[in-house]
């Protein structure tokens, strides 16, 4: 092994989009090789967790975690490399704000386990068998990690040093974050980095069809009517994320006139990335103040969870649903 | 529900010009209310954004009242029109998050101390009877 700084990837409860991420930097790759060694890429190398253990406390340079934490072993893997690694990467939306994967924290472990277990019409499951901690089989003990009641965000779990958004983050994305890296100028600690610090509307190409006052009494959803190309798709109805969105995509999905969902999360010092979102798409329906118009218009939202909170969830104010079995309201 | 002597805690947000008016004239005028509400002023009640909403209620308030001015009586126009759009979309989503109606908006004119009195009195027996906010991390416990 040689002296350049070792880094490590791993994944927790993800789709192995971020992995792609990483793979998508191309010939640009071999760079980051020629620059560190990676030393640890359970998707890639064969390298396991005692390896890991056997390493000196901060021996790691840098470790990039992706994925949402769901399962008690990623927690343990998670807490593993924050002992061996200098810096920690919340790397992709997942390990940054929930993602996707913190969507379940609507529900909680019973009402998943029955769904996918038993309810689910694709799924026969007589004896009704639910994941257990510990299987005994031949007279040998099997341990499965143990699935949490809610998705957390990494840094609900372990301390994290930077931030890199995105699902996944861009190639470009990963490149500026790693140069910043490299280069050993670090932002203050916390900070979201490689992405851009203004929104989304700021480098989308869309902007300048965008009017002063938009004008809007209800929202379309994209099953409803096909966007217009080449015109700011907010202006058109249709409910973009751009305004509270980090930019940094350069505007992929608007330039497949798909309207920003709002992977790259909040810009800096937003409490809520959902509130805000919920607040400026409820603020520019133009309607008359009344009760029953205004309720009218903003159900045509449908479904303001899922959508402001489609990436956000875990790291949300509220962290999710409150299910109460106790007691029945 | 509710537990015996449950005193809900309870955020007002006044604006500036209108309720805020009215509730100092409740108080010049001796009215008695509920000793449950923290009163807010803010400049206009379309000041008040989901995140503050969000924010009172994660950090232990058990209700959140908006009050503002009547529809065509704001200061600043159009202010309330922001306000009561938003409080429609709040009201879905902390319905949709299991926390319950705990969210509500009243007009409130200056000259309105005794509509003040009662939409204080109406609120806080409302919160009362729904009984204290309990978010997901008290509910539902790691693992």
């Amino acid at each position: 092994m040689s002296d350049k700084p070792k880094v490590a990837f791993y994944w927790c409860a993800s789709c192995g989009g971020c992995e792609e991420a990483v793979v998508d930097l191309a010939e640009k790759i071999l760079d980051v090789v020629n620059a560190v060694d990676i030393i640890f890429w359970p998707v890639a190398l064969d390298i396991k967790r005692k390896d890991i253990e056997a390493m000196k406390d901060g021996e790691i340079l840098v470790s990039f975690i992706n994925g949402a934490i769901r399962l008690s072993e990623q927690e343990e893997m998670v807490k593993l490399l924050r002992k061996k690694s200098k810096i920690v990467i919340a790397y992709g939306s997942c390990s940054y704000m929930g993602g996707i994967p913190s969507l379940a924290n609507l529900n909680d472990r019973e009402s998943i386990f029955n769904y996918v277990y038993k309810e689910s019409p694709t799924v026969e499951n007589p004896e009704g068998t639910t994941p257990n901690l510990r299987y005994k089989i031949n007279d040998e003990e099997l341990e499965l990690p143990e699935f949490y009641n809610n998705v957390y965000a990494l840094d609900n779990i372990i301390e994290v040093d930077y931030y890199v958004p995105g699902c996944p983050p861009t190639p470009e994305v990963t490149w500026n974050a790693i140069g910043i890296l490299l280069s050993g100028k670090l932002p203050p600690k916390g900070s979201v980095i490689g992405a851009s610090d203004k929104a989304l509307c700021d480098e989308c190409p869309l902007n300048e069809t965008k009017p002063d006052k938009i004008i809007i009494s209800k929202y379309k959803r994209l099953t409803e009517a096909t966007p217009e190309p080449d015109k700011c798709l907010l202006a058109q109805g249709f409910i973009c994320l751009g305004p509270v969105t980090r930019g940094g995509c350069e505007a992929r999905c608007i330039k497949a006139n798909i309207p920003c969902q709002g992977c790259f999360g909040p810009l800096d010092n937003v409490l809520d990335y959902g509130a805000r979102a919920a607040s400026y798409i409820a603020s520019i329906l133009d309607v008359p103040p009344d009760s029953e118009v205004v309720q009218e218009a903003i159900k045509s939202i449908r479904d303001p969870i899922g959508l402001f909170y489609k990436f956000s969830l875990a790291k949300s104010l509220f962290k999710g649903k409150v299910i109460r079995r106790d007691e029945h309201e | 529900m509710s537990g015996d002597g449950f005193e809900p805690n309870i955020i007002v947000f006044t604006c500036n010009w209108c309720s805020y008016a009215a509730t100092d004239l409740a108080g010049t005028s001796r009215k008695k209310y509920p000793y449950n509400i923290k009163i807010i002023k803010v400049m206009c009640s379309s000041r008040v954004s989901p995140e503050m909403i969000f924010k009172a209620l994660s950090d232990g308030a058990d209700g959140v009242l908006i009050t503002g001015c009547h529809p065509g009586d704001c200061h600043y126009v159009t202010g309330n029109h922001l306000t009561i759009r938003r409080y429609y979309l709040v009201k879905w989503m902390l319905k949709e998050l299991g926390l319950g109606d705990r969210v509500d908006l009243e007009w409130v004119s200056a000259s309105e101390a005794d509509k003040f009195v009662e939409v204080v009195n109406k609120f806080v027996n409302k919160i009362r009877e729904l009984g204290p906010i309990k978010l997901r991390e008290e509910v539902i416990k790691k693992p």
